[in-house]
């Protein structure tokens, strides 16, 4: 009844070619972008923040660029931990070595120094298809840890190994309340996901989908799999290493290598799958689920009054977040994005049943 | 009808509720960041019960800190960072007056913390590990490696091994087999500059994490023949190394380990193999003592005990209850100045940094022979830089030394320029905080 | 030239530790084409419940025990996931295994606790040294390892028995080979699948008694699926002795490389050699040496 089409005239190639084609979806996102940008900060708590909302719009972005890999063109990669590794410490390095640079231009340039490293590490897509392309992006994902414990010049010399991120400001303007890094954070992600979207829907997108349903007969047609494919790796990675800089600077503050272990690639790799291949309103709500759904099963004990010791809470954590697994998959194989735009079609005919 | 019985139960939780807050007002909240799952467990669990038991032993014996009781809660980091600063901003502002002090037993979780400490006001115990140059309090005042750190520990573990070696170590080989970490990397400067100043070989073996695999490692120990093999690890890599140097003949009793290389779950896997392996004590090392009789009088006879009651006196443990007990320490200096009331992070700061422990006060604890005293000062935050080393016999730890002390003279001078150098990259000005 | 042969053969051995690993992998997805990412967790599980066994019976026993907790195991996996999940794409089948890998993390860990328990079933711990005369000292050898390989031998010769000559292991490849053409001739898939689950069930508490006894049985020997990885593209997804072909490859070469190669590069370096290694094996043939060529139809 209320969301429907009927009555919305395009008058425009503008307005046809619109990402949310029905007026409802651009009020119900500018809806959402409002609320988050104006009413959580008048009642978020700094915890909300730090171990929350921050964590969430930074692992989005890493996956945005993950799915742009794994969901649109269908290379499966394990390495993402590793590219944003290389945006973490690409930022730190022009961060401190050229303090004059305009914090923004620090996390493009990063994102473009790890779009690189991405280019040559995905290479192997070439030839090497499936899970064994799977497998040996592991080879990026360890070689980039030992190279940033083992290359000095990379931490600046540091005896431990650990860096330590510059003060957050830009123009003179600090960012230093968890608001304004919030603010900052909605912001970056926010034109992010947008350059994305428009990337999935433009030609390139569409290549790297051809590539994914079906990469020989894409040949066939004129699409060119190098490009198709290493586009791909540079954009994904660029996205990752974005991300790996804000959760460098804004989030962590100081880190060391195994911040961007093997763990966090298998984290983004579940935030895609689990929010849907091929979408970027799943990477969100992907991030959501794994993010927040092991915070609130642990804190779901103490909150319903049960005492039990912290080992036997992170056990059942671990064993309830595998069994929710499983469950959504078993429901929707296509992940939470699925389900949502399932939800939106039969919102198209209520209250009617069909 | 059903109107009267709402009001009635939102009345009562009401006044549950305020009484509860009042009933709040006189507790000190004590955060306790624990690893009791995933890889490092068998290391994270001894050390979370001794700490968890201390803390029941100060509210059953005492009644608290001069009154005011404690309250803790774990929260399970696994050793990753991300959970650890989740768990620190959960945990900050919990209690009356917000966290007394975080102690987080992990190098990576440190590392964030030492960002956000001064932000928050809230100071970070960082027991015999973390950055070495926080012992400068003029840099770090919000981060205290008590007892000592991994550049002391070094320094000690090469004095003992000069000792051994008959006065010198002049033209002597020490491997350091270390886990491929900031952690593991901590000493290697000083070890560097004492291979300078001593004349030893000094040659760096790392070891990936989490160490299960370290055949190789230990072949290149067996073909370049070291005299002396130090070892910084954590977890299972302690373990693992025992046996291989088991499995390529290396004796063991050459092999030094850090303190946090030095405990029951490290040895007890390689059973027979580990016999001979000797390791750092901070202070304090295996055994039960005047404390350990009063935990299991007033906490585990009444049924509140963390662990096992047999695992009470081991390494790990004591190690948690030493942490434990110089928290409360702290807080007890800080109450001498702002009162005795629940305080808030900054004025435990002010107790953490002034706090001397002499013997006396020692022996009134209880722990007279497990640790030496304490002086906390600005310039010192480590408050005291002696170790000891145990050895392994198959079935107990046993000191084979007497307290060694590091060298400060050389020391001293690392610290503050790294100190310094953190204070340029960061912009402050290095000074002594005053209390609030 | 001594040194050097002892670094080889402690790779060489240490390579068939790891294709103990990988050979659950390879056999589960050789029948039903999932990549089972819970071949890590399904050690430890294994080891964890032949350890707790082990303090109330006998090795044998304990050891019938533990393969019975893993054909539950099995059955549990294939009742609850396996079959609501049929016919999806094979990266969903992926992610439920990782889901079940969290479920037996947690359920393993609730049921027999997160300490480090040394595993001793009597296998010997010490180094030997051989060809004394040869060689200046003797190459050493270790004697666990030694056993360990003669193990996984043992069990890749009684796998390839099974698969050739009994009548499960007919219906196995044929499930193999073709999903649909099995059933239509009447192989009832459910119970293969069970059976798959539950050999590579029992390879998973093989590897675990192995593993276990190396390093004692803690949470760290799930991470020893990580170094599998590597052996399991080497060899082929879908081949038996390419896991042990690949194990030989990569403990032979990363451990040449440690030794060797590390020192120049500041060392440390074994892991992503073998994944480097692999990688670039890889690249000349794609489905690893000894997998199957994926034929493509446009």
């Amino acid at each position: 009844m209320f969301y429907r089409e009927a009555g919305q005239f395009k008058t425009s190639y503008a307005a046809d070619q619109a990402i949310f084609p029905i007026a409802q979806d651009r009020w119900f996102v500018w809806g959402v972008l409002a609320l988050a940008a104006i009413a959580v900060p008048m009642v978020a708590s700094e915890y909300l923040y730090r171990a929350i909302l921050i964590p969430f719009l930074i692992l989005s972005l890493a996956a945005i660029g993950l799915n742009i890999l794994v969901g649109y063109c269908g290379q499966i990669s394990l390495g993402s931990g590793a590219f944003m590794a290389v945006g973490a410490y690409a930022a730190y390095n022009f961060a401190i070595r050229v303090p004059e640079l305009n914090l923004l231009v620090v996390f493009l340039l990063s994102g473009g120094v790890a779009a690189l490293v991405g280019v040559l590490f995905g290479i192997p897509s070439l030839r090497i298809k499936g899970f064994y392309l799977a497998v040996a992006t592991l080879a990026a994902q360890f070689f980039i840890d030992w190279l940033f414990i083992r290359v000095k010049w990379f931490t600046n010399y540091t005896s431990s190994g650990s860096v330590n991120a510059p003060k957050i400001e830009m123009l003179g303007f600090a960012f230093d309340t968890p608001t304004k890094l919030y603010l900052l954070t909605l912001a970056i992600v926010a034109l992010g996901a947008l350059v994305a979207k428009n990337l999935t829907r433009a030609r390139i997108g569409r290549s790297w989908m051809a590539i994914r349903d079906m990469d020989i007969a894409a040949e066939i047609i004129g699409i060119r799999p190098l490009v198709a494919k290493l586009s791909a790796f540079a954009v994904s990675s660029f996205f990752c290493g974005v991300a790996g800089a804000l959760w460098a600077f804004i989030h962590l503050g100081s880190w060391e290598p195994a911040a961007f272990d093997i763990n966090r690639s298998f984290t983004l790799l579940f935030m895609v799958i689990i929010g849907g291949l091929g979408s970027i309103l799943g990477c969100f709500l992907g991030a959501a689920f794994i993010l927040i759904v092991p915070l609130a099963l642990n804190q779901l004990p103490a909150l319903m009054g049960m005492p039990i010791s912290t080992a036997l809470a992170a056990h059942l954590e671990a064993m309830i977040f595998g069994a929710l697994i499983v469950f959504f998959l078993i429901v929707e194989p296509h992940g939470l994005a699925r389900l949502w735009s399932i939800a939106k079609e039969k919102l198209r005919i209520w209250p009617f049943p069909h | 009808m059903i109107k009267r019985s709402l009001l009635l139960a939102a009345a009562a939780a009401g006044a549950m509720w305020t009484t509860g807050a009042l009933a709040q007002a006189n507790e000190q909240f004590i955060p306790a960041l624990v690893y009791r799952t995933g890889p490092y467990a068998p290391n994270g669990i001894p050390f979370a019960n001794g700490f968890a038991d201390y803390l029941n032993l100060v509210n059953n014996r005492d009644g608290g800190i001069n009154g005011v009781k404690i309250t803790f809660e774990e929260c399970e980091t696994g050793y990753a960072t991300d959970r650890g600063v989740e768990c620190y901003e959960r945990l900050k502002g919990k209690g009356p007056t917000g966290a007394a002090a975080f102690s987080p037993l992990s190098t990576g979780i440190t590392f964030a913390l030492i960002e956000k400490a001064p932000t928050d006001k809230i100071p970070i115990i960082t027991m015999g590990y973390g950055r070495s140059e926080t012992v400068d309090g003029a840099v770090f005042p919000w981060i205290f490696p008590y007892l000592g750190t991994y550049w002391d520990a070094a320094d000690i573990l090469v004095k003992y091994i000069t000792e051994k070696s008959g006065g010198s170590l002049k033209g002597k080989k020490v491997a350091l087999v270390y886990h491929d970490s900031p952690f593991g990397k901590e000493p290697i400067p000083v070890l560097q500059a004492l291979s300078k100043n001593l004349g030893f070989e000094f040659e760096a073996l790392p070891v990936t994490h989490p160490g299960v695999e370290q055949k190789a490692t230990w072949l290149k120990v067996r073909q370049s023949r070291p005299d002396y093999v130090l070892m910084w690890g954590w977890g299972v890599m302690n373990s693992t190394a025992i046996k291989e140097a088991a499995a390529v003949n290396y004796p063991r009793d050459k092999i030094f380990g850090v303190w946090w290389s030095g405990a029951e779950p490290d040895v007890r896997p390689a059973e027979g193999g580990a016999k001979g392996y000797s390791a750092a004590a901070l202070q304090h090392g295996a055994g039960t003592y005047n404390v350990h009789a009063d935990i299991v009088k007033h906490v585990y006879d009444k049924g509140q005990g963390a662990g096992k009651k047999d695992e009470v006196g081991e390494v790990l443990y004591n190690r948690g209850m030493v942490n434990a007990m110089l928290t409360v320490e702290g807080i007890r200096a800080a109450q001498g100045k702002y009162g005795k009331k629940p305080l808030t992070g900054e004025q435990v700061r002010w107790g953490l940094e002034n706090l001397a422990i002499t013997n006396d006060q020692l022996k009134q604890l209880g722990m007279e022979g497990l640790m030496r005293p304490l002086q906390v000062s600005c310039q010192d935050h480590a408050g005291a830089h002696f170790g000891r080393v145990q050895q392994w016999d198959g079935k107990n730890w046993a000191f084979v030394s007497d307290y060694i002390q590091a060298d400060q003279g050389l020391l001293g001078p690392m610290i503050k320029a790294a100190a310094q150098k953190y204070a340029e990259e960061k912009k402050i000005t290095p000074g002594c905080l005053q209390g609030p | 030239m001594g040194f050097f042969l002892e670094v080889l053969i402690g790779g060489l051995l240490a390579g068939v530790l790891y294709s103990l690993v990988a050979l659950g992998f390879v056999l589960i997805f050789k029948a039903s084409g999932v990549f089972n990412f819970a071949q890590g967790a399904m050690v430890l599980f294994a080891a964890l419940a032949l350890v707790r066994f082990l303090e109330v019976l006998p090795l044998p026993l304990a050891f019938l025990a533990a393969a019975l907790v893993m054909v539950l195991l099995a059955v549990a996996i294939e009742r609850l996931v396996l079959r609501p999940l049929v016919n999806q794409e094979p990266i969903i089948l992926f992610m439920a295994t990782i889901g079940v890998t969290f479920f037996i993390d947690g359920f393993g860990q609730t049921l027999f606790g997160s300490d480090v328990y040394p595993l001793n079933i009597g296998l010997p711990k010490d180094p030997t040294f051989i060809l004394e005369g040869t060689f200046d000292g003797g190459i050493l050898v270790n004697q666990f390892d030694v056993v360990a390989a003669i193990t996984a031998g043992v069990l890749v010769a009684g796998l390839a028995i099974f698969f050739q000559k009994t009548r499960i292991g007919r219906a196995l490849r044929a499930v193999a080979d073709d999903h649909q053409a099995a059933q239509s001739v009447g192989i009832p898939l459910n119970h293969i699948w069970i059976v798959v689950w539950t050999v590579a069930g029992i390879v998973a508490l093989v590897a675990g008694t192995i593993w276990g006894s190396a390093l004692g049985v803690q949470f760290s020997i799930a991470l020893v699926a990580l170094k599998a990885l590597p052996v399991l593209i080497l060899g082929g997804l879908t081949s038996v002795p390419g896991a042990i072909i690949g194990g030989l490859i990569i403990g032979g070469g990363e451990k040449l490389a440690e030794v060797f190669l590390g020192p120049i590069l500041g060392g440390g370096i074994e892991n992503w050699f073998a994944y480097m290694l692999a990688l670039a094996i890889l690249l000349i043939r794609p489905q690893g040496l000894f997998g199957e060529k994926i034929i493509e139809r446009v």
